[in-house]
């Protein structure tokens, strides 16, 4: 076994006995135990970083190593897992490593006095075990089993605070979503599995190359799977979970929900693009650009300072997978990474501010006042300063200015939708959904800015309560802030508008095995369509902020005017275009329904009228028999014969034991006929 | 070399019920403890049995054979294969756990116990039966104290349950005791499993009684008798009633157990004699088994009392095995020989079997120990019991995640081998069948939040936590769940062969066309 599968296999197992030691022994360990699972992830985070280190001395984007074993072995059937490692997989490793480690670090004073503190870790744990199991492994199986292991884990962490229902709702809520698109991905899996007999991905590879899956079956395959990524990454119409699961702590959000389990399904659909056929690719497009600008749209009139970053979030993912859809998957990679690091700071941005509100209300007495409403903020960059110019950085990044990281994967990404549109006029809206999401981003995101931190203080008493963030929150703020700058991504490149770097060179684009775009062309007609994107989304990016800046910043442009002069769209927005009240309506109110006219179906008509009603029929008959022949037949047989018929039904309202006999009688007399029968 | 280890795993049980006669009734520690260690030697004798069984080989072990009434060819015949090993595992394990689950007994302890016992032997002596009239007598000999148990030791409705089950069973036994005979006269007068299996498919070809396939009509006749026990749509309805009146040890036994003798029934001998109609059949059965996922599955989902929600669960978790029998055929020429999946589907099936097993029985031991402190078990009625009971909750959670088929735990692993084996033959099928996977997660995430989250229900402020007997009656089978799921081979080695054997018969003496 070399060195890379062994390091994969260290990463994978660290957080698995860091979760095992928390949920069993994690109360008595001195801390609480949280040093276990922030020492384990923090040695994955070392391992992730030699990894990508020595992938960084090589830049060789054909390095390839796998593993497998015998899972199951059946004799014919046989179940083949393992762990691959090329750069896609070291780079996701390195990220997540990245992000969990800030997570659980910022988590030390975020979760401070919780009285569940250890089984908070646990679950931290829990769930970089599940991603990093997503991430390494070869094949379908592994990747199905963490995906749902991923699923646990968030299900248990958004509803951490399970005593508020809200909380339990949203975990609840989000795992069934999840499992909605589950279903998906499982019938894509079964589709894949019975055409090439195997789950490994090199199996299912050389299946689509060898034409044994194709066409129409290859297709809906392809639509299965991404149907998983739907769920995972909370795209439409299955976005509805994500933004509830901000009732989990911050952290969680930052982790979870914003950079990496969110990015699954964006990850997964990176490793699967070359088996997706166009007409997959196409409805892949379509979902990530509707979901981009939709979620966009309902992130301009949020109060709630998490949720307009849950929808931000949202937004995003729809980006990288409208790239994914258009061709330009290592362009979804590259934004999945930035993004990670700009949006999960944006998260503990808000962690410090919410934690920061908290305690200044705690301080004030003020309960009727929401920490996370940013309605009660204002201000704060006086208070919060670090917090304050981290999570500018961060915005410059995801409105996509340059100089930050966001600039150059966007990019690349509106560059893909314009170069396929320019080939399928048809499609022109595909950079419509590209270019607008990113007008609106920038603009929610210039709001969010001026809402928090500047304006005068709305609430002065508990502003003057406010301190600035401890070590613990502002360590990750400034690694990940910084991050948020461009060349971390270019280097040894330092051109901003070059698009050129290591993770150019290490991640390469490969050619569609199901008859989707050539790499060599796709990257052709992006550099084609590069100057000209370029141009309209530093123009569009800009016109977000400026419009931003006079909405909330200058102020010349009146929100509330806006909104009283467009009460409709408002409200749409607000109320997040009514999907939930839709569904609730159209879905699960019949759902329900229905379960509920089964249950009675099966209970109170089926058991009760027709299985009952055999009993009643047959003590009826056993009567009327018993009646007519009594002086006609031999009394102790029809004595018998009439009581047990009778105990039929009659059994169902008394219990006698002398009945048994009776039955016992009948079926003796039963084989009695049957002997006889067959003698004549 | 002869041994009688199967005919200790019997009669162990039995040598307890004499023990107790010399107790007197009031001793009710006495009566409890010789009911544990009857089932506790029972359960060490199938350790054995486990350790000594060579997994290489599909055939059966550990014969056992006598005359019992020559004048009919019956025999006292016993041995052990990959299809009955899982359930012989199984029984002792969950009986002596259940009489943990019983230790709580108080009204006529020694009546209980002593039926219990006997239900036990009754239980094992199906699995282990080679003998046509032996299995049947076992099957009769295990119906009379389940209807003792559940009318005498039962909830309010307990008679009308008992005597519902009772006559429902009685249906069934009626029908196989015709099928048995029918066999019996047709081929050569033999109650003899292993002869039948080789006789049968051949004599029985052609053979026609009034215009219709004397296979086909066994078949039904069998297929019936069995469908009750699983319990299979539509008759199904004695098996919430029972489960909600049978008190919580029963419940265990009726369905960790129970339900599983209609599922082997079927695989021994309608697939062992029946071979052919196995083609005809097929179909159908994967229909009933979709709609034993979507009809358990949404009466779960309806239910207010958590016990019946259970007990729909798992008329919804034996459709999922039912798929995965109905899978078979895929071995077949028709099918494309596609061995592979026949293989995943029927290894589903019987790790479903068990897996059901431990999981069902989890699921009612639970409820049991919130009945027992709160008296009722209205999912409603309850909320943020994850504060006072926070080990409760968490075992509980083991329990519904793995009713859910998280992976990780066992019972994923048979519902996706019984998918994966299904798909290829039964498309349609199989993926309305995947709604059943978020069905599952609903009801029991939905009832979890009810119990578990949420604020505290005050009245419930001071409950108890879980004690030590209780645990013990659960960890056992929640680290099995865990274990299987996480090294399945460890159970899918024991049952492979016997799987091979059972695809060989299907195909080779089924596609006689």
């Amino acid at each position: 076994m070399n060195i890379f599968i062994q390091y994969g296999l260290a990463i994978y197992l660290l957080p698995l006995a860091a979760f095992l030691i928390q949920i069993f022994w994690g109360r008595r360990l001195p801390r609480k135990g949280d040093w276990v699972s922030i020492g384990a992830v923090l040695l994955t985070l070392v391992l992730s970083t030699a990894m990508l280190a020595s992938l960084l001395l090589d830049l060789n984007p054909d390095f390839h190593q796998e593993a497998s074993f015998t899972w199951l072995d059946l004799g014919r059937f046989q179940i083949r897992v393992g762990f691959l490692m090329d750069t896609v997989t070291v780079i996701m490793l390195f990220v997540v490593a990245l992000i969990s480690s800030a997570s659980h670090i910022f988590s030390i004073k975020y979760m401070e006095g919780d009285p569940a503190y250890s089984r908070y870790y646990a679950y931290l744990s829990l769930f970089t075990f599940s991603m990093n199991g997503i991430v390494l492994s070869n094949n379908l199986l592994l990747l199905y089993v963490s995906w749902e292991l991923v699923g646990l884990s968030s299900y248990l962490l958004i509803g951490f605070w399970y005593e508020k229902p809200s909380a339990a709702l949203a975990g609840m809520k989000a795992f069934l979503t999840n499992r909605v698109g589950d279903i998906g991905f499982f019938i894509g899996i079964l589709l894949m599995f019975t055409a090439t007999g195997s789950f490994l991905y090199r199996d299912m590879f050389a299946g689509v190359a060898a034409g044994t899956i194709a066409g129409t079956t290859l297709t809906l395959a392809g639509i299965g799977l991404f149907m998983g990524a739907v769920g995972k990454s909370s795209q439409v119409p299955l976005h509805i979970w994500l933004p509830d699961a901000m009732e989990g702590p911050t952290p969680v959000s930052a982790l979870m929900h914003a950079a990496t389990m969110v990015a699954a399904g964006v990850f997964m659909m990176v490793r699967f693009f070359p088996i997706l056929t166009p007409d997959a690719l196409l409805v892949v497009a379509y979902i990530g650009g509707i979901t981009a600008l939709f979620a966009s749209l309902i992130a301009i009139t949020q109060t709630d300072i998490k949720k307009v970053l849950a929808y931000s979030t949202v937004s995003q993912l729809g980006y990288m997978i409208l790239a994914v859809g258009t061709g330009a998957y290592v362009a979804a990679f590259f934004h999945l990474v930035t993004h990670a690091v700009f949006k999960s700071n944006l998260f503990y941005g808000s962690g410090s501010v919410i934690h920061a509100m908290h305690h200044g209300l705690e301080r004030t007495h003020r309960h009727d006042l929401d920490p996370q409403d940013m309605r009660n903020m204002g201000g704060l960059k006086a208070k919060l300063p670090l917090t304050y110019w981290s999570m500018v950085a961060s915005t410059l990044a995801i409105a996509g200015i340059p100089f930050f990281s966001g600039f150059l994967s966007k990019d690349q990404i509106l560059a893909g939708t314009l170069a396929f549109a320019e080939h399928h006029p048809v499609h022109f809206l595909l950079p419509v959904f590209g270019f607008g999401a990113a007008l609106i981003t920038a603009f929610y995101m210039t709001r969010l800015i001026f809402l928090t931190f500047h304006q005068e203080p709305r609430h002065p008493e508990v502003f003057a309560q406010i301190q600035r963030a401890p070590f613990e929150m502002a360590l990750p703020l400034t690694i990940l802030g910084t991050g948020s700058l461009y060349v971390f991504y270019t280097l040894p490149s330092v051109n901003p508008f070059g698009g050129e770097g290591w993770f150019q060179r290490l991640v390469e684009a490969r050619d569609s095995l199901a008859g989707g775009p050539a790499a060599d062309w796709m990257a052709e007609q992006m550099h084609h369509a590069h100057l000209p994107t370029m141009i309209l989304s530093i123009a569009v990016a800009l016109a977000g902020l400026v419009l931003g800046w006079l909405m909330y910043g200058s102020r010349r442009i009146s929100a509330e005017a806006l909104a009283r002069r467009f009460p409709r769209l408002h409200d749409l927005s607000y109320h997040k275009f009514y999907v939930d009240e839709l569904y609730a309506k159209l879905l699960y109110d019949p759902l329900l329904k229905l379960a509920d006219f089964v249950g009675w179906l099966d209970w109170d008509w089926y058991d009760k009228k027709i299985i009952d009603g055999f009993g009643r029929w047959t003590t009826r008959i056993a009567r009327w028999v018993g009646t007519a022949d009594y002086d006609g037949l031999d009394q102790g047989l029809v004595d018998g014969v009439g009581r047990t018929l009778r105990a039929v039904g009659g059994g169902m309202q008394r219990l006698q034991t002398g009945r048994i006999q009776n039955y016992i009688l009948l079926a003796t007399a039963g084989v009695i006929i049957i002997l006889l029968s067959q003698v004549f | 070399m002869q041994t009688h280890i199967l005919s200790w795993l019997i009669w162990l049980p039995v040598a307890g019920i004499v023990a107790m006669m010399f107790v007197p009734r009031e001793r009710k520690d006495i009566i409890k403890v010789i009911a544990a260690v009857a089932t506790g030697l029972q359960t060490w004798v199938a350790v054995i049995l486990l350790l000594n069984y060579d997994s290489s080989l599909g055939t059966f072990q550990f014969l056992e054979k006598m005359d019992w009434i020559p004048a009919f060819h019956i025999h006292y015949s016993l041995g052990v294969d990959g299809l009955s090993l899982p359930m012989v595992l199984l029984t002792p394990l969950l009986s002596f756990l259940a009489v943990f689950v019983s230790w709580n007994i108080d009204r006529a302890t020694k009546g209980y116990f002593a039926l219990f016992l006997l239900l036990d032997t009754g239980m094992i002596g199906v699995f282990l039966a080679l003998d046509f009239f032996l299995f049947y007598v076992f099957w009769e000999v295990m119906l009379l104290p389940m209807y003792f148990l559940i009318g005498m030791w039962g909830g309010p409705q307990r008679e009308y349950a008992a005597i519902k089950f009772f006559l429902y069973t009685l249906v069934g036994s009626v029908l196989m005791l015709v099928a048995m005979l029918a066999l019996y006269f047709t081929c050569g007068q033999t109650f003899d499993f292993i002869t039948l299996s080789q006789t049968a498919p051949e004599q029985l070809q052609g053979v026609t009684w009034w215009g219709l396939s004397a296979i086909r009509v066994i078949w039904v006749l069998l297929f019936i008798g069995f469908a009750i026990k699983v319990p299979i749509f539509p008759l199904h309805t004695w098996l919430p009633l029972a489960h909600v009146e049978a008190p919580t040890a029963i419940s265990v036994i009726l369905a960790g157990i129970l339900l599983k003798m209609g599922l082997y029934g079927m695989l021994r001998i309608n697939y062992g004699f029946l071979p052919e109609a196995v083609w005809w059949f097929a179909g159908t059965l994967a229909v009933l088994g979709l709609i034993n996922v979507i009809w358990g599955a949404l009466c779960a989902l309806a239910q207010k009392d958590l016990k019946k929600l259970v007990a729909y669960s798992s008329i919804n978790h034996m459709g999922y095995a039912l798929l995965g029998m109905a899978a078979v055929v895929a071995a077949g020429a028709m099918q494309g020989e596609n061995v592979q999946a026949a293989q995943a589907g029927l290894a589903g099936a019987v790790f479903q079997m068990f897996n059901h097993g431990t999981i069902s029985a989890m699921l009612f031991i639970l409820v049991g120990v919130v009945y027992d402190r709160a008296h009722h078990r209205e999912i409603e009625g309850f909320g943020g019991l994850a504060k006072p009971m926070p080990i409760y909750a968490g075992v509980t959670m083991v329990a519904f995640f793995a009713g859910l088929g998280l992976p990780g735990m066992s019972g994923f692993v048979s519902e996706f081998l019984s998918f994966v084996g299904a798909f290829p033959v039964f498309k349609v099928i199989v993926i309305l069948s995947t709604l059943g996977i978020l069905l599952n997660a609903a009801y029991f995430l939905r009832a979890y939040l009810k119990i578990f989250f949420g604020p505290l229900n005050e009245k419930y402020a001071t409950i108890p936590e879980i004690n030590g007997r209780e645990l013990f009656t659960v960890v056992p089978l929640a680290v099995i769940t865990i274990g299987l799921g996480v090294f399945p081979h460890l159970f899918l080695n024991l049952v492979k062969n016997t799987i091979d054997v059972v695809i060989t018969q299907v195909v080779q003496l089924g596609n006689l066309f």
